[in-house]
């Protein structure tokens, strides 16, 4: 047996580290194109065009970059095409112009009601389907583009340097849209999960 | 004095690089005296922690699938 199919047969053949894979690239890619359909097929796509060359890569890390990275254009590749064909009016609410008045006051300090509470432990959350509907619903309600940059740097871990080049954001771009991501996913679930319990 | 959209954009930047220590110091004055920052910079680090949880499939993990 040579060197090069055994890596092969160990990536192939590590069905929990494939069935992960293939749920986080159906998640990412279904955020991305709100249509789960779209979203299977592209997946599917990906993880042939990745296997045809699973030998080439030394390791998990390697290769689950490569797929991602296919994803990727898969999803340019299907966007581009809706938008051809139909206007996707998602993006035409520009999000860049969006303004922070509903969370700071003019000096840009927190609003009373807006201010953060103290969450404590997520793990005890974390341990509840209620709250896992909660944030994929958050998740789900963030817009388009920072959704997406979000996904890329916590779901895929890809680093800034990586989303900036695939996304063709500058640096500043990509950190205010990471930062309009969190400020809002943390406000999601704050307000329907952390403060449920108190109205109540 | 740094305000709470400054301080809020270096705790979230600072999830993707270091902050120059200079910065740091800053925000960390600012953090002493505001508890919605202070919250904030706990919760970054609990997205972050929840978000790779979730890829993890975690969240499939407590549904009781009947």
């Amino acid at each position: 047996m040579t060197a090069k199919s055994k890596t092969e047969q160990g990536l192939l053949a590590d069905t929990i580290f494939l069935t992960d894979i293939r749920r986080q690239m159906l998640k990412f890619a279904t955020l991305q194109l709100s249509d789960a359909s779209q979203a299977e097929d592209a997946v599917q796509e990906a993880l042939i065009g990745a296997m045809k060359n699973a030998d080439s890569f030394g390791g998990r890390a390697a290769f689950k970059t490569w797929m991602f990275a296919i994803l990727k254009n898969k999803i340019a590749d299907v966007l581009r095409y809706k938008q051809r064909t139909v206007n996707i009016s998602s993006f035409a609410h520009d999000e860049d112009e969006e303004d922070m008045s509903e969370l700071f006051d003019r000096k840009g300090f927190w609003l009373q009601d807006e201010r953060p509470v103290a969450w404590g432990n997520p793990e005890a959350s974390m341990r509840e389907q209620e709250f896992w509907r909660v944030f994929e619903a958050c998740l789900e309600h963030l817009p388009p583009k920072q959704a997406r940059v979000f996904m890329m740097r916590e779901f895929v871990e890809l680093d800034a340097g990586e989303i900036c080049a695939t996304v063709e954001l500058s640096t500043s771009n990509l950190h205010v849209l990471l930062h309009r991501a969190r400020l809002r996913l943390r406000e999601c679930i704050e307000n329907n999960w952390y403060l449920q319990g108190e109205k109540s | 004095m740094m305000n709470c959209i400054e301080a809020t954009r270096l705790i979230s930047d600072a999830q993707e690089q270091a902050l120059p220590l200079k910065t740091r110091m800053g925000l960390q004055v600012h953090l002493m005296m505001c508890s919605g920052c202070h919250n904030f910079k706990q919760q970054m680090g609990d997205l972050r922690a929840i978000t790779r949880a979730y890829a993890k499939g975690e969240n499939e993990q407590t549904e009781n699938k009947g």
